[in-house]
């Protein structure tokens, strides 16, 4: 069987997937630069914690509500954010970031610096999960989202957003509301935000303010930068091997932080679009072997 | 019948006079040329026409309905479409999801529909034929940005014709266009007016302004200084010193 530690990772590098590719609908799709997405992470986290410590309820109804309270907000606070953009909305969502760590922090009914604990993983057949069912209960919930992101990619929200991500002036001379599509990304952006929070709360078991502060939101961005932004599959491949780095590096722990840094300067300088992002070696060499292989499939 | 009716209408930049008092109307199927010397208020203008700034003061009516305070989304779908000066396609994206933008207009007031997909075999069919009319059929699967310049100028026309507008706001098709590319782009502005659309066009290019434009209208900071047929303009004199100065 896998070992307690492998799944530990597998479980948390699919919440970190669902984290990157919510934010790659803000960023990647509607191209609304964000630096506080951690906040909403948070608030999904903190309200499937406090509505299952002290409401009473099941994981299964807590968690979707987690989804439901973070869109909300999400909503909420996109509303300031549409009237800035570029620099400004950076600034601006990583203001959110920091307000809403603070509320965690310094208002006492969310445990304040002690955080939450007792949060368990679900209950499914009269006993507790295990943690390989539970991985696969993550990924079966990613499967739906990313169907749904395809969908989404497919319809015409998906091409008013990237008409949006392109010239949000011509946008709104073409029809576009852009007013509209932008508050309908950060309600979906934060809502699965939100939903990867209350896993992560759930398989933590214990949670406080400063997992969700503005580091974990520049990680998040550099995972979906790093595999490829606006992609389907960059976030979750940037989310598989910068979560796995750290993990690997172990040994040279001392120089984590500067391959790291490295990593993502190189990326910068050779991959701008990121591993999988337009242009990039990776997608050309599958456009090559698709040509080569004589296949009718698509070439992306 | 009226189309679009411009009646006083001005804009201040924090103090600065833009545009002011100015008045015209304009019908289908005709082309009527703004002409004025730089800084003289044509593209603020169509930047209050089409809802992109707010006006200051004024009306606008199209087709007997004030559009003065829409926003630029709900005035493009109600039937006026527009260029850039500086062309502004959707750089990354290719041709034909550019024109399929502007066509989604009628679907992205309805949530629901909006969710529908967009590559259907009779969307898909409308598509080629506007891209077709522009001349960019070869290149419908190219972004944007490659395309030279006078390509990605009958992009815009075509984005813009994909919502099916009643009236079309050119702002300078012909600048920095070599002689035969914009000869090309005065064919299709020829042929929109022939469909029953009406056109206003920005143009500094005299010759092309006198030989399409039945009317014009003359703005010389931020005021109407003359309207009429491109004979009349060419011999007013206000007209003559707007450009050229007085003599001294």
């Amino acid at each position: 069987m896998i070992s307690g530690y492998l799944i530990t990772i597998l479980i948390i590098i699919a919440i970190y997937a669902m984290l990157a590719h919510s934010l790659n609908i803000i960023t990647g799709h509607a191209g609304q630069i964000s630096l506080g997405h951690a906040a909403f992470f948070g608030i999904g986290a903190y309200t499937s914690a406090m509505f299952y410590t002290e409401a009473g309820f099941p994981f299964w109804i807590s968690v979707p509500l987690a989804a439901v309270v973070a869109g909300i907000v999400g909503a909420l606070l996109g509303i300031p954010c549409l009237r800035v953009r570029d620099d400004f909305l950076a600034i601006t969502t990583m203001g959110i970031n920091f307000v809403v760590e603070a509320i965690f922090l310094y208002i006492p009914f969310f445990g304040g610096a002690m955080g939450i604990g007792g949060i368990n993983l679900p209950k499914w057949f009269g006993r507790e999960m295990t943690k390989p069912e539970y991985f696969i209960l993550i990924l079966i919930v990613f499967f739906l989202l990313l169907l749904l992101d395809r969908r989404m990619g497919r319809s015409w929200i998906g091409l008013a957003w990237a008409s949006i991500r392109e010239d949000e002036q011509a946008a709104g001379a073409m029809g576009v509301d852009v007013v509209r599509f932008k508050v309908l990304a950060f309600i979906l952006g934060s809502a699965i935000a939100g939903l990867a929070g209350g896993f992560y709360a759930h398989f933590l078991t214990f949670i406080m303010p400063q997992n969700f502060g503005f580091g974990q939101s520049i990680v998040v961005l550099s995972m979906v930068v790093f595999g490829g932004i606006g992609t389907r599959w960059g976030p979750i491949v940037g989310a598989i091997i910068l979560g796995v780095l750290p993990e690997v590096s172990r040994p040279i722990m001392e120089y984590r932080t500067l391959i790291y840094g490295v990593l993502l300067l190189g990326m910068m300088r050779f991959q701008p679009g990121g591993l999988l992002g337009s242009g990039s070696i990776l997608s050309r060499t599958f456009q090559r072997l698709s040509i080569t292989y004589g296949s009718k499939g698509e070439s992306q | 019948m009226i189309l679009l009716e411009v009646k006083s209408l001005s804009k201040e930049f924090d103090g600065l006079r833009a545009l002011e008092g100015v008045s015209f109307n304009a019908e289908g199927g005709e082309i009527l040329g703004i002409i004025g010397p730089n800084g003289a208020g044509k593209t603020t203008l169509f930047n209050l026409i089409s809802g992109i700034y707010p006006s200051s003061a004024g009306e606008i009516n199209f087709q007997g309905k004030s559009i003065l305070r829409m926003k630029a989304h709900q005035i493009s779908c109600l039937g006026i479409g527009r260029t850039f000066q500086i062309v502004r396609p959707f750089q990354n994206l290719d041709v034909e999801s550019n024109v399929l933008v502007a066509f989604g207009h009628r679907f992205y007031p309805s949530l629901w529909k909006s969710t529908g997909p967009f590559r259907r075999p009779e969307i898909v069919k409308e598509i080629a034929t506007l891209i077709e009319r522009a001349g960019l059929r070869p290149y419908a699967k190219q972004i944007a940005k490659n395309l030279p310049l006078g390509f990605k100028k009958r992009l815009e026309i075509a984005r813009a014709l994909a919502l099916k507008p009643r009236l079309l706001l050119l702002d300078e098709p012909s600048a920095g266009l070599r002689f035969e590319e914009s000869a090309q782009l005065m064919e299709l502005i020829r042929q929109v007016r022939d469909q029953g659309i009406g056109v206003l066009l920005i143009e500094h290019n005299m010759q092309v302004v006198m030989d399409l434009c039945k009317r014009i209208v003359v703005l010389d900071h931020g005021s109407k200084i003359a309207e009429g047929s491109p004979e009349e303009i060419r011999s007013n004199p206000l007209v003559i010193q707007a450009y050229l100065g007085k003599e001294a």
